[in-house]
């Protein structure tokens, strides 16, 4: 029924020059934060530990969510200490399900600042920031007979949307074999759901590799375990160095476009001592600039004297004029020490120099 | 601290041993803002959530009670609820957010960069003016054209005009039109007059502007009126007079936070080459606050901390008061003025100092 969302799309619009400046989202967020289309969230309804560190949130997005596909994943901006920090995580849902539910599996990094929260600390009820669903790690829509998956640790998620989603879809499902490493039978999430599920469905195959005793999975050991693997077509998902050594075995048989790899992207290591960071490159995207930026020379600076355009106000930390977006790396506040890393923050140019190397959007 | 602003002049700034003492300032004032720094937390993100869903109740309330403002209580309520949201609106949120103030929390609903505001000037074109040129150059002569707006003449380092003899009654009708004033004076029409800049830059934005208050306007005197039906002429009564309410407000904080009698102006070989702490130092001579309870702090945008403001124009508003006695200690232990008092007197010094500077004054010497 498209009809009633437009309509209400359409009287949205015309109430926004009463609410002028804000949006009627800004409002209708203030009754409930699922109703704000314009900053999207969602609830948590349940939770669900799967192993000791991994736990299955569901979620009941609200009106900003424009629905998935099968692999993709989402940001989630968890609020700590009235800071909102952002992650990414894969679906592991079918998409457009009849309760319009969503789920998301989180493992808890050791140290981390937001996955352990989210994990343990996130009862039903606590509404998080959801952004749109990303990324191209996802079923096409014309499947070869037969599949791979190989998944290792949290890299399980995307294939298990997918999976889920290959045994709700309509058509007769591929032959599909996933081989999942984890270090031991504990700690591999999705498990039972997946044990059980090979013992019902006749075209899924499941393997664990355990690193605890066995050691790494290696392309080798892979071809082993799939000795058809050149007829199948591939979706990897899991650390660097597994990677790495699926693609270049895949290249080396000729059959890279056969692979599909998605990388989880994580943030860069702090160092023991930030205010010890060295400086590093600074890469302007925009302008495709890139040049050297110490460790104490503004990134604002840096980036005029190497020519690229920069907004710019007082110069000295006041004025907020020259917000730019941080993309990659992180920046240290000259004035506090503070690093700042987040993807996407804007960092104030005139007073943040680089901790090592760091892309701007400018 | 001194008895009687209005008696008071600008003091010569060229005798104070500014470098040691600036520098010993400046290394406890960072001290201070580093601390807040590491203490901002929830605690002050639900402030800031709260004074936003009050200030969105109240102006809702006010608009619905308006509604039916035939009905004369309806009216006094409505206008007084609106007057409030417009006032919280311009000065706690607007004003803090678009300094920067609550970047930390990384809420994209509460950014500099996103926030727009219930007021003509477009939110870019305030934060050059204000944030950018103001902050920077506090109550330098030529530099800070909010010392005296461009019209007026606040300091013995301004050049007298007779036009200035007129400052007393541009003051009276500037108050209630404050944000009109405010919308001219953000499009800086004089500097395309002496050519500093392009016509095309200024065409920019004053179509920026024209565009922003066509939908202020009609909000408040069209639309709403025509919403209220046999109410409209109250409703629209009530919406100028919530307007006016808030102009003669923020004129009213704004004025007493620069330009009381003791505050000092500064010329351009005065700034010359200065170091952070000469910089604290002059925002907290160039800068007046105002005694008052929570409720008086809250709805001034906490402006009645003018001094801690312009020390550190980037932190939390909501601590400036827990600031305020620790660089009032200061000042003491170093023998720098603290410009404050009740509202009546700096006010009431504001505008000595609006009639003192309408007349000729002999220059002070550069």
């Amino acid at each position: 029924m498209p009809a009633l969302p437009a309509l209400m799309g359409r009287l949205l619009t015309t109430a926004s020059w009463l609410t002028s400046p804000l949006a009627p989202d800004d409002y209708l967020g203030l009754i409930d934060p699922l109703l704000d289309a314009r900053l999207p969230a969602g609830r948590v309804t349940a939770v669900r530990p799967q192993t000791p560190d991994a736990t299955t949130l569901t979620l009941r997005p609200g009106r900003g969510w424009a629905g998935h596909r099968a692999g993709q994943y989402l940001a989630v901006g968890v609020e700590i200490d009235g800071v909102r920090h952002w992650r990414t995580y894969s679906l592991t849902s079918v998409p457009d399900r009849a309760d319009g539910l969503l789920t998301i599996t989180v493992k808890a990094a050791p140290g981390g600042r937001v996955s352990p929260r989210l994990a343990h600390r996130t009862p039903p009820g606590t509404v998080l920031r959801i952004g749109p669903a990303q990324g191209e790690f996802v079923l096409p829509d014309r499947l070869r007979d037969r599949i791979l998956f190989v998944t290792a640790g949290s890299g399980i998620t995307p294939a298990m949307g997918m999976i889920r989603t290959l045994v709700r879809g309509r058509t007769p499902p591929p032959d599909v074999l996933l081989l999942h490493s984890a270090p031991g039978a504990d700690d591999s999430i999705f498990s039972d759901e997946l044990h059980a599920a090979e013992r019902r469905l006749t075209w899924l195959s499941y393997g664990e590799h355990h690193t605890r005793p066995h050691g790494r999975l290696t392309p080798d050991a892979l071809v082993r375990l799939c000795p058809d693997w050149r007829e199948r077509e591939t979706w990897a998902c899991g650390p660097a160095g597994l990677l790495d050594a699926m693609e270049d075995h895949w290249s080396g048989a000729g059959l890279r476009e056969r692979l599909h790899v998605e990388r989880f992207r994580l943030a860069p290591v702090a160092p023991p001592d930030p205010c010890a960071a060295p400086g590093g490159r600074a890469l302007f995207t925009r302008t495709g600039t890139e040049t050297a930026a110490d460790a104490s020379t503004p990134l604002l600076a840096v980036g005029e004297s190497a020519g690229v355009p920069m907004p710019y106000g007082c110069r000295r930390g006041i004025c907020f004029g020259c917000l730019v977006p941080l993309t990659y790396g992180r920046v240290r506040d000259l004035r506090t020490g503070e690093i700042h890393d987040g993807t996407g923050q804007l960092i104030q140019t005139c007073v943040s120099a680089a901790a090592g190397p760091v892309s701007l959007d400018a | 601290m001194t008895a009687n602003p209005l008696a008071a002049t600008d003091t010569e700034p060229g005798k104070e041993p500014r470098k040691e003492l600036g520098e010993e300032l400046g290394e406890e004032l960072d001290r201070i803002r580093s601390e807040i720094i590491a203490a901002r937390g929830a605690d002050d993100a639900r402030y800031i959530r709260t004074v936003i869903a009050t200030q969105r109740g109240l102006e809702a309330g006010g608009r619905a009670a308006l509604a039916v403002s035939l009905f004369p209580p309806a009216w006094a309520a409505g206008t007084a609820m609106l007057s409030v949201a417009k006032i919280l609106e311009n000065m706690e949120l607007g004003h803090n957010i678009l300094h920067g103030q609550w970047d930390w929390m990384g809420d994209p609903a509460i950014h500099s960069s996103t926030w727009e505001w219930d007021f003509l000037t477009p939110a870019e074109a305030w934060k050059h003016t204000h944030n950018h040129l103001h902050h920077t150059w506090t109550n330098v002569v030529d530099r800070d054209r909010d010392l005296g707006y461009v019209v007026f003449r606040m300091s013995a380092d301004q050049p007298w005009y007779p036009r200035h003899l007129a400052q007393p009654l541009y003051n009276f009708v500037l108050a209630p039109l404050f944000e009109w004033g405010i919308a001219l004076y953000d499009l800086e029409p004089e500097t395309v007059a002496s050519g500093s800049r392009s016509w095309r830059s200024f065409v920019t934005d004053l179509t920026g502007l024209l565009t922003k208050a066509t939908r202020q306007i009609a909000k408040d005197y069209v639309l709403f009126p025509l919403l209220a039906g046999p109410s409209a002429l109250p409703c629209l009564m009530g919406n100028l007079t919530a307007n006016t309410a808030r102009n003669l407000w923020s004129h009213t904080i704004i004025f007493c936070g620069h330009f009381p009698g003791d505050v000092q102006t500064f010329t351009e070989e005065h700034v010359e080459g200065e170091t952070r702490g000469q910089w604290y130092l002059r925002q907290i001579q160039g800068s007046a606050n105002i005694d008052g309870g929570g409720l008086f702090h809250v709805l001034s945008g906490n402006l009645g901390h003018q001094i801690e403001h312009h020390a550190f124009p980037d932190l939390p508003s909501n601590r400036y008061a827990e600031i305020a006695p620790r660089v009032r200690e200061l000042c003491e232990k170093y023998d720098i003025p603290y410009v404050t008092g009740p509202l009546w007197r700096q006010y009431g010094s504001a505008w000595g100092r609006i009639l003192r500077f309408a007349v000729p004054t002999p220059r002070r010497p550069a």
